[in-house]
């Protein structure tokens, strides 16, 4: 395979169930050996295009193409992928040895073969001495690694996790997040994950593929969603933020003036608005600063108080601004300015904190 | 909820006596030593005697019995396959319309309400559909028709036992099968047969219980030189009350009882062996 | 997957054939030699004719079918005012009784009929236990006829049904969420009351299967009434029995089990009508 060539495309993929359409035209490139997790809300059709690459759907339109090859019809027993159910889908009848043996049963293994993988598989993911349980004397967590053992034992060329966290309690999420993590790093095999997590997401995965109503909505490293999202939607979904709405005043090279309320705001822009058009910037509440007096920032707006909680660590604040529209606010508690309710407070940020993104969500916040 | 009070107890013993009367009675009467014609009514002292010839070719019970035993054997035996396969195919049915074609589909499930049928319907009905039905194929009255006619009662019991557990089955698991490289085919037989198994035998249980219980239909199909218990029961019964079949019907309860305390015994094993491994899990 | 799903369904051809076979060209087979004459030895000829069922509406007939559903009918209701409550009685014991009261049910149910109804022969009998000591404690002076009357039929048949009301009812009524029947007496039902406005709506499912189960077969068990009943009792099984067996007359005999045929299918409408399926049948 060329280098920089994709290990794994799909293109324009579509996947209509009775008249529902949970894929509508999506396109990817998975390169090799990257922790790629594909990221959004329940229905988005996350899960049905993990099933298709696995070779469980089979799309009402479009390719899946594994090292140039199309695989599209193919059934999913002969693809060199693997899937990690979210229910872990652990065979009943067999004890661990015999689920973790079953793909290379299938394969025509011989005894030792299969009795030597499963012993290095059950030392991967630390069940050693565990090969005779039933699944149903396990613990949930075992159960995962099981699953887990059981793809990995076949070296596929990528490995599908549904959630695989999901059912797990937070402590173990934590752990397990990690140990998967170090597991594809050190493994090499290329890993692509499901969650609607995104903190599970931005700390896991090299990139991100965040999805929304069966489309691609922005994919790109953890740092390039959290940092330069694309659309209010993508914005949201990752990380906490304040979707401050306004009008473009004035066009400028580099920027653009964006008017709240009767403020004129300097906001780092793409090239495509024009003049009066509907501005949406992305402000997340921790690169807010506030002031009980006003300060020489171009970047600023006032508002009431509306809110104020103590969080240990951090203080949340609510702030009323005179549109109507209000915004979120994060500031560390070490020398803070005493404020209350109802005061007249300042907020302020850097220029570049603002990102200007495309208003995906307009219809909602009507 | 509540407990069951006292008069709970004593209506169920009641309701249980009268269940067992019956049965008391034929027993009782069975180790008679009276030889004569009130040997179900006048109870004279213990004997084994009608016992001790029940099984001799004079009687005709011994023939009955293998008769009877033979039939069920095959009769569930190829209940127990037809069935399962009609299970498995019909457990999951597809949304989509395509397939087979929509008549093939109609068709189908057609087949599989008339295969669940027998079990809905007087059997004096079907006994009469299968004389003349075998009449008119020129088929041999005996065995074949008694094994042929057993299979459409059978299989409903085994076809619906399986039907019901797979529906209960994770479709999850087959998938994974084929995820990890078995074929459609390697699917079936190594996760989702074995995962049926349990209602399989069940079903099984059941059929064969059906099959040698049965009278009606097989009054109406059975050849001249045939017989089987019931219709054999019925003969001597109609004009008199033989002992013989009091000791044969001791010797099949003891049979069942048998049977079930050991279904028991095994079944208890084998929870007791999974308790001890679930606590050496822990 | 699409393949898959095809070629899972063809698995069920053997059974679809064996059934559309056996089952339904079998009863086609009756339906069309009902219309037709009566032939020589055991056959039918033509010319096709209505006079079967013509035969049919005469009052002898029909005080037949009319005396056949109503024993059916008895025994249904029997079976469920006795077998009701002991099903409720068992799902309210304790866990270890209750394998031990299903275990005691079940058994009779796989003895094999025949030699039960037997047994209820020799206690009707006039030399049988409950005549002697019926005499014995001078409470008559002559046995009592209790054989060869619908007495014994009726108890003969509904001793033979009660288990197929006694499970339905118990697979039922071990389901019931018995919270909800608390939240009654916590809103003010009387023990009684809450009984029947919520134990047996919700275990209706149960009570309909076993209705079901206990009226269908009564209809047909001709060796029922035939040993317990005597040649007194002309049930619908009987006279189907007898114009086959005695009158030799095959068409006639099919018109009789037509009839039977529409009956329980209108039965089975009305169960599936309200509700019912075939897998509550098979508990």
């Amino acid at each position: 395979m060329a280098e920089g060539q994709a290990l794994l495309s799909l293109r324009d993929l579509h996947k209509v169930f009775d008249t529902q359409e949970a894929i509508s035209g999506i396109s990817l490139d998975v390169y090799e050996g990257e922790f790629l997790t594909l990221l959004g809300p329940s229905g988005c059709g996350k899960t049905t295009t993990l099933r298709v690459i696995a070779g469980l759907e089979a799309p009402t339109k479009g390719v899946v193409l594994l090292n140039g090859e199309d695989i599209t019809r193919l059934p999913p027993e002969k693809r060199q992928v693997n899937t990690v159910f979210q229910n872990y889908a652990l065979f009943p009848h067999m004890n661990v040895e015999k689920n973790i043996a079953y793909g290379l049963r299938m394969r025509g293994a011989s005894r030792q073969e299969m009795r030597e993988a499963t012993e290095k598989m059950l030392a991967l993911v630390q069940l050693e001495g565990y090969g005779k349980r039933q699944p149903g004397q396990l613990s949930g967590g075992q159960r995962q690694r099981v699953a887990i053992a059981r793809s990995l034992v076949l070296s596929p060329r990528i490995l599908l996790l549904d959630e695989p966290l999901g059912a797990l309690d937070l402590q173990l999420r934590r752990q397990m997040q990690q140990e998967l993590k170090r597991m594809q790093q050190s493994l090499g095999i290329t890993f692509i994950y499901i969650t609607h997590d995104q903190e599970e997401a931005l700390g896991m995965s090299d990139r991100i593929a965040l999805m929304r109503e069966g489309r691609f909505v922005q994919i790109g490293s953890p740092q390039a969603l959290y940092e330069q999202p694309e659309t209010a939607f993508a914005a949201s979904f990752i990380g906490e933020t304040n979707l401050l709405r306004g009008r473009a005043a004035a066009v400028r090279d580099d920027g653009a003036l964006m008017e709240v309320g009767g403020i004129s705001l300097p906001v780092d822009s793409q090239l495509w608005i024009s003049p009066g058009d509907a501005m949406c910037v992305s402000l997340r509440a921790e690169r807010l600063y506030m002031s009980p007096v006003p300060v020489k920032e171009p970047c600023q707006l006032s508002g009431t108080l509306a809110e104020s909680r103590y969080a240990g660590g951090e203080r949340v604040c609510m702030v009323h601004l005179p549109d109507g529209q209000v915004l979120k606010s994060r500031h560390p508690t070490e020398g803070e300015a005493p404020l209350s309710v109802g005061d007249q407070v300042y907020l302020w940020w850097h220029q570049p904190s603002a990102v200007l993104v495309r208003d995906d969500l307009a219809q909602e916040a009507l | 909820m509540k407990k069951n009070s006292p008069w709970a107890g004593v209506y169920m013993a009641l309701v249980l006596v009268l269940l067992y009367l019956p049965i008391l009675v034929v027993v009782l009467f069975s180790f008679n030593s009276n030889p004569g014609r009130t040997a179900n009514f006048q109870f004279e002292g213990f004997s084994l005697q009608w016992y001790q010839n029940l099984f001799d070719p004079v009687t005709g019970y011994g023939q009955a019995m293998i008769n009877s035993l033979t039939i069920a054997f095959w009769s569930v035996l190829l209940s127990a396959v037809i069935g399962t396969l009609g299970a498995i195919g019909l457990a999951r049915r597809p949304v989509r319309k395509s397939l087979l074609g929509r008549a093939g589909a109609v068709a189908l499930s057609m087949g599989e309400q008339l295969a669940v049928l027998p079990i809905m319907i007087p059997e004096i009905i079907l006994g009469i559909a299968f004389l003349a039905l075998f009449t008119a194929l020129k088929l041999p009255f005996g065995m074949v028709t008694l094994v042929l006619s057993h299979i459409t009662f059978c299989v409903p019991y085994i076809f619906i036992t399986v039907k019901g557990r797979l529906a209960t089955l994770d479709p999850g698991l087959e998938e994974a099968a084929r995820d990890l490289g078995a074929s459609p085919f390697k699917a079936l037989t190594t996760v989702t047969l074995p995962l049926a198994l349990p209602a399989v035998l069940s079903g099984c249980l059941l059929a064969f219980a059906m099959s040698m219980d049965d009278f009606v239909i097989s009054f109406f199909v059975n050849g001249p030189t045939t017989t089987t218990i019931p219709l054999k029961v019925y003969s001597s019964v109609k004009v008199g009350v033989p002992p013989h079949v009091n000791a044969l019907c001791t010797v099949m309860l003891v049979a069942v009882f048998f049977l079930v305390a050991l279904g028991q015994l095994l079944q208890a094993r084998a929870e007791r062996r999974r308790l001890k491994a679930a606590q050496e899990a822990e | 997957m699409k393949n898959r799903v095809h070629r899972r369904e063809a698995l069920a051809l053997p059974m679809a054939a064996y059934a559309a076979l056996f089952v339904g060209l079998s009863l086609l087979y009756i339906i069309g030699l009902s219309l037709l004459s009566r032939g020589e030895g055991f056959g039918a000829s033509l010319p096709a004719t209505g006079e079967n069922y013509a035969r049919i509406l005469s009052p002898i007939y029909l005080r037949s079918l009319w005396l056949s559903l109503r024993l059916a009918g008895l025994t249904a209701l029997f079976c469920l005012l006795i077998g009701y409550p002991f099903a409720y009685f068992m799902v309210k014991a304790p866990p270890r009784a209750r394998t031990w009261l299903l275990l005691l049910v079940i058994v009779p149910f796989w003895t094999n009929a025949l030699i039960r109804i037997y047994g209820w022969k020799i206690l009707f009998s006039a030399s049988g236990p409950i005549n002697q000591l019926v005499m014995a404690l001078g409470l008559a002076q002559r046995p009592l006829k209790l054989l060869y009357t619908d007495f014994a039929v009726l108890v003969g048949m509904v001793y033979a049904m009660i288990p197929f009301m006694v499970l339905p009812v118990y697979s039922a009524a071990e389901r019931l969420d018995w919270s909800v029947v608390e939240a009654a007496r916590d809103l003010g039902a009387s023990p009684i009351k809450a009984f029947f406005t919520v134990v047996v709506p919700m275990t209706m499912p149960g009570i309909l299967a076993g209705l079901v189960l206990t009226f269908i077969p009564s209809i047909g068990l001709f060796f029922l009434s035939d040993l317990l009943g005597g040649s007194n009792t002309m049930l619908w099984g009987n006279l189907v029995h007898n114009e086959l067996l005695k009158s030799r007359d095959l068409p006639f005999a099919a018109a009789l089990s037509v009839v039977l045929l529409a009956l329980t299918g209108l039965v089975i409408l009305l169960y599936r009508k309200k509700g019912g399926s075939a897998e509550t049948m098979v508990f």
